[in-house]
């Protein structure tokens, strides 16, 4: 082999390096966006809202079950990152477009952390859901540090259920509202707990191990 | 042509004893036995009582005294090691401008320290061996988890049951003695037993209650008994020890010992308070095997109905299912 080829070999060998360690690090610190609703006047509560599909539809992942949440100007984003006040009362209002199914621990169909450890389902209160019943659970929105989780009622999977986000009201849904108060300033995990992530060992992998899809984490501002 | 190892600055340790020469191995052991003796009293009686992971149950309190005795048995090892070394830096050291030193007799093999040595290292480690094995299942187990059918088991006839579940990526815990309620939160009374059924619905977890030196695996359809006495009111707190996904981080609770009054109260409470969620929780068992979802091992395209309302947590298994 002439100098000239071992030159040119050497010189794509370290291109085609330097690309994928370039897409690996940008990968790596590609975080998804944060909606941030701490414009808010000073100790007002903050309203939240978040829906939850089956499938996200478009993208790198389209088949992927996801979260997104809506912007203070209404624009849905597709991200599990929200920043709130801290100590002021926080509305979170979920509309699930998924369908249901019985929970791995019915434990989680719980409503717990939430004022009165109470939430609402299309208006009327709930404190648990029999996931073995209906149409089961689809998600739940659990915060573990802070003893939040609330079960999402599942859609009727035989139903035309929506299959791209942003999903609109005119797909079937289920509404679920809860209010708790934001803790001190810091960074809350917050995830699904349903191993909803199909084609996933134990379904916990894939959406259910990424940020911006089925976890995230609820940054508290001072 | 003089002897340079016979006499001059550089006299190794074998020269005590002769008459107007440094008794080197006196003073070493004199310092040695001082420092020992100084040190290890010492630690064990001011560090020792601090030594994690305190002493809020037995199995913790073993711990802690292994590590102390472990340590007050090494510290003079350590020391007559340095103590040496220093030594010889200090009194052996070569002279600016005056001669090299040498070898010869002073630096020879010494048939007696060589046999003392490995005699005592020998003696020290087999003890530590023996005594390592006791304390490895002694009180109860140590707190370590014993498999499904514990060989180690405590004194005490009355032995509180509590059911950790691990899942991906949380700890709960049943009560089986008091209604099979399922909680978030590890309450524990004082001066009690406790004994510890481990088990998993997912992958491999490890509950490590850190304070109450107990710590054993979850592991699927399997029951995990550790046992351990609380002694100790106060909070511990609860990690998974066995990497187990993306949150295996953030899987951890704080839990308290509390008076056998305030668990017995706190119990009951949260016996009613979950009484409408208890009754769809499958009845208490030592482990479960969750289908739905493909939790039995299967991915989820093998699974043949995730979805039947009939494969739930806990509900027996149809024959050649999943």
């Amino acid at each position: 082999m002439s100098l000239a080829w071992k030159v040119t070999v050497t010189v794509i060998l370290f291109a085609v390096a330097a690309v994928a360690a370039v897409v690996l690090i940008v990968n790596l610190l590609g975080q998804p966006p944060t909606v941030d609703f701490t414009s808010s006047s000073s100790g007002a509560p903050v309203d939240v809202t978040l829906q939850s599909v089956g499938t996200y539809g478009s993208g790198s992942h389209p088949t992927w079950v996801s979260y997104l949440v809506e912007d203070p100007q209404g624009q849905w984003v597709h991200t599990t990152t929200f920043q709130v006040p801290a100590h002021v009362r926080i509305n979170v209002t979920i509309i699930n477009y998924d369908s249901g199914s019985p929970l791995r621990n019915q434990q989680l169909g719980q409503v717990t952390g939430t004022y009165g450890n109470v939430a609402t389902l299309n208006g009327r209160p709930f404190r648990v859901i029999n996931s073995n019943a209906g149409n089961g659970v689809a998600h739940t929105f659990s915060m573990p540090s802070l003893g939040i989780s609330i079960p999402l009622y599942g859609n009727n999977g035989n139903a035309n259920l929506c299959g791209a986000a942003p999903c609109t009201t005119s797909s079937p849904h289920q509404v679920i509202k809860f209010s708790f108060t934001s803790p001190g300033p810091g960074s809350y995990r917050w995830q699904c707990f349903v191993p909803c992530g199909l084609g996933f060992l134990y379904g916990n992998g894939g959406p259910m191990a990424t940020l911006g899809y089925m976890g995230g984490f609820m940054q508290v501002a001072a | 042509m003089t002897d340079p190892g016979a006499a001059g600055p550089a006299t190794g340790p074998d020269q005590s004893g002769e008459q107007g020469e440094t008794h080197h191995w006196w003073r070493l052991i004199a310092i040695w036995v001082v420092l020992s003796a100084i040190l290890d009293p010492l630690f064990y009686f001011l560090a020792g009582p601090h030594i994690p992971p305190g002493t809020m149950t037995d199995v913790a309190q073993g711990a802690q005294f292994d590590f102390n005795v472990l340590f007050v048995i090494a510290l003079p090892v350590l020391l007559a090691v340095w103590i040496y070394l220093i030594y010889a830096f200090i009194m052996w050291r070569a002279s600016r401008g005056g001669p090299d030193p040498v070898g010869g007799e002073a630096a020879r093999g010494h048939l007696g320290i060589q046999v003392g040595w490995i005699l005592v290292t020998t003696v020290v480690v087999l003890f530590l061996a023996g005594f390592g094995t006791y304390e490895l299942v002694q009180p109860g187990g140590a707190g370590g988890g014993e498999g499904s059918s514990p060989i180690w088991t405590p004194t005490s006839k009355t032995v509180l049951p509590i059911q950790v579940i691990g899942q991906q990526w949380k700890f709960t815990y049943r009560y089986p003695t008091f209604g099979g309620f399922e909680t978030n939160q590890l309450v524990v009374p004082n001066d009690t037993t406790i004994q510890f059924n481990v088990t998993s619905l997912d992958v491999i977890h490890s509950f490590w209650a850190y304070q109450l030196g107990v710590k054993a695996d979850a592991n699927p359809d399997y029951n995990n008994v550790a046992y351990a006495t609380t002694q100790e009111l106060g909070s511990f707190i609860v990690r998974c020890a066995e990497l187990c996904g993306i949150w295996h981080g953030a899987m951890y609770n704080n839990g308290a010992v509390v008076t056998p009054q305030q668990f017995e109260t706190w119990a009951k409470a949260t016996e009613v308070r979950l009484r409408r969620n208890t009754k769809l929780l499958p009845p208490f068992a030592l482990t479960y095997t969750p289908d739905a979802n493909g939790a039995d091992g299967g991915y989820y395209p093998d699974n043949v109905d995730p979805y039947s309302n009939v494969e739930q947590y806990g509900a027996p298994q149809p024959k050649g299912g999943g």
